[in-house]
């Protein structure tokens, strides 16, 4: 943003400057770039040639094999439903709340608020939590990974904020026009607040997708676990179990082995980088809304 | 005006309405497991319940305290945070000074598409990519080692390489979204800031120092102090993800603690003692770095 002006000095620091964040930039996706090119590639191919992004033979052969059971399927649409559930129930609580402590003037919201702030400063922690899940009989269940966190109390006073700041006018007006107090919410605030909600969602929707901590607390059953957890078994468990062993045979195996977990790798991440472009339109607004203090 | 309460119940009947799912929400998830606390005070038996279970004093704390492994956890919890501080938190404000510096928006632009994409992967991703690339069996970084000096390193299990990994996989997941606070800082000061800096001979260093620091300096100190706040929160999925039995001893850490001696062992009672003190210091530290944020004429958080 500097004024133009050239110097030998100044020209030599830009062409440093580019070449310096072009290579960030490739750092940061050159992982994906070599796992997604191992993934394609045969088993000697990743033996033999040190590093690569483009495979000399093109083979499938990883994908067949990790798609030849229903375990990856099923978990893919575990966590799709708890991702879509989990979205729907999240926004469902923190917009009626935070509706209603939009209002001012109601008995006990000072008191509510209070309580909401204290809660981000202090907590139960994780076994009181576990024991509260347990009690109501949700382990196992998906309403675990959903209910614990329905209202993440920081978008919540974000989003009531939002509702305070609209101008009162709107809906006194719906008012006289005979609009009742629930599609008020209904038909006059929540369209004006579209874009604010979209940005939540795509937040909540990628904390459930990525949600790893709540799956390793409250699900056992492997039926029910979602990708995380699934992909953590079969990337970084069965190399713990390889640590031990080094025989040559063995290490061959683990070879083998190298180019299956790179396309669970693959397909793991493809979901979240087909929203990505969504993301990248809402989330720097999300980021500044959020360091706004209300 | 003032109205009788039963009055503005009644009157206000449709917002308690709406409130009320996220009210008993609030009770159940959060309230509800700040009265379990008192479990830590328990020697709690699963099958007797919070009710039956026999009130045991502070025996647990004294436990904790007592254990070689107190030690161990302050320290390694410490280290983390003190290494994030020194190694992380510098790396989003020079990249985001570099960027500043593009004119190309399309450059920029393209930029900041690559760095922010590693923020929404997750953990578990970061992890696996980490093993993936690092593994001595076959994996690409030891490869290359191999071929050019002959010798593999065991990252993922040698002790000495779990801070550098931890380090390495938040600097390499956090730091592009990291800028986007700073640049948003940079975006408001005003280029005619610039061009007269420029008519009085200060040449791009100089305009760095004393007209683009001064406008994220506020930033900056913000985050410190925040930082300060919770320094004894590592990100439990990180460490877990990378914790295995031959680095325990630099790797484990208040939150895995808790996890393993609780769910792992079933030892609930001592480690949600172990978890109310990381809770009680953490309230300190928060508050103190809020004092500490208003005093820089910040507004604070709480």
């Amino acid at each position: 943003m500097n004024t133009r002006y050239r110097t030998l000095g100044g020209t030599i620091f830009d062409v440093a400057n580019y070449i310096v964040l072009a290579t960030i930039g490739i750092v940061a996706v050159l992982p994906f770039l070599y796992v997604l090119a191992g993934s394609f590639a045969s088993d000697t191919e990743l033996t033999r040639r040190a590093f690569f992004i483009i495979p000399h033979s093109f083979s499938i052969t990883a994908y067949k094999y990790i798609f030849s059971t229903d375990t990856i399927l099923h978990s893919l649409f575990n966590s799709l439903y708890v991702t879509i559930v989990g979205t729907a129930v999240n926004l469902i609580f923190t917009v009626t709340m935070a509706y209603a402590l939009s209002k001012r003037g109601t008995w006990g919201r000072n008191a509510i608020m209070n309580l909401i702030i204290f809660s981000m400063l202090f907590g139960g922690g994780l076994i009181p939590t576990y024991l509260v899940v347990r009690d109501l009989r949700l382990l196992d269940s998906f309403w675990a990974l959903m209910l614990p966190g329905a209202i993440s109390a920081f978008n919540l006073i974000i989003v009531k904020n939002f509702f305070q700041e609209l101008p009162p006018e709107l809906e006194e007006a719906a008012r006289i026009d005979g609009c009742a107090d629930l599609s008020l919410l209904w038909r006059i605030v929540l369209p004006l607040s579209m874009p604010v909600l979209a940005t939540f969602t795509l937040f909540y929707a990628v904390g459930h997708w990525n949600n790893f901590y709540s799956a390793l607390l409250y699900i056992n059953d492997p039926w029910k676990w979602p990708l995380q957890v699934l992909l953590r078994q079969i990337v970084l468990l069965s190399q713990m179990a390889a640590g031990s062993a080094d025989s040559v045979d063995y290490n061959y195996v683990q070879q083998a082995q190298q180019s299956i977990k790179m396309a669970v790798i693959i397909v793991g991440t493809i979901p979240i980088l087909l929203v990505y472009p969504f993301l990248q339109k809402h989330f720097a607004k999300g980021v500044l809304i959020g360091s706004v203090k209300g | 005006m003032l109205m009788s309460v039963t009055a503005r119940l009644k009157r206000d009947r449709w917002i308690y309405f709406l409130m009320a799912p996220g009210l008993l929400y609030f009770i159940i998830f959060k309230y509800v497991p700040m009265w379990g606390l008192l479990i830590s005070f328990q020697d709690y038996q699963p099958y007797l319940g919070f009710w039956k279970s026999p009130w045991i004093g502070f025996e647990n704390y004294r436990m904790f305290f007592g254990n070689m492994e107190f030690g161990m956890l302050l320290r390694n919890t410490l280290v983390l945070s003190f290494y994030n501080l020194v190694f992380y938190f510098p790396v989003p404000i020079v990249l985001a000074l570099l960027m500043n510096e593009v004119r190309r928006l399309v450059f920029k632009r393209a930029v900041q598409t690559l760095i922010y994409v590693p923020h929404f992967i997750s953990m578990v991703i970061v992890a696996s990519l980490t093993y993936v690339l690092l593994t001595t069996q076959g994996g690409v970084v030891n490869g290359l080692l191999e071929k050019h000096t002959g010798s593999s390193i065991d990252f993922l299990t040698s002790p000495g390489w779990f801070r550098p990994l931890i380090i390495a996989q938040t600097i390499w997941k956090e730091s592009g979204f990291g800028t986007i606070i700073f640049l948003a800082a940079l975006a408001g000061v005003d280029i005619e800031q610039y061009e007269a800096a420029y008519m009085d001979g200060a040449n791009r260093w100089r305009q760095l120092w004393h007209i683009t620091l001064p406008s994220i300096r506020n930033t900056i100190v913000i985050l410190l102090i925040l930082r300060m706040g919770d320094v004894l929160d590592n990100g439990f999925e990180q460490i877990y993800l990378m914790l295995n039995p031959l680095n325990r001893e630099v790797a484990e850490v208040f939150d895995t603690y808790v996890y393993m001696m609780g769910i792992t062992q079933g030892a609930f009672s001592y480690s949600t003692a172990v978890g109310l003190f990381k809770g009680i210091v953490g309230v300190i530290l928060v508050l103190g770095a809020n004092w500490l944020a208003k005093r820089f004429g910040q507004s604070g958080i709480y």
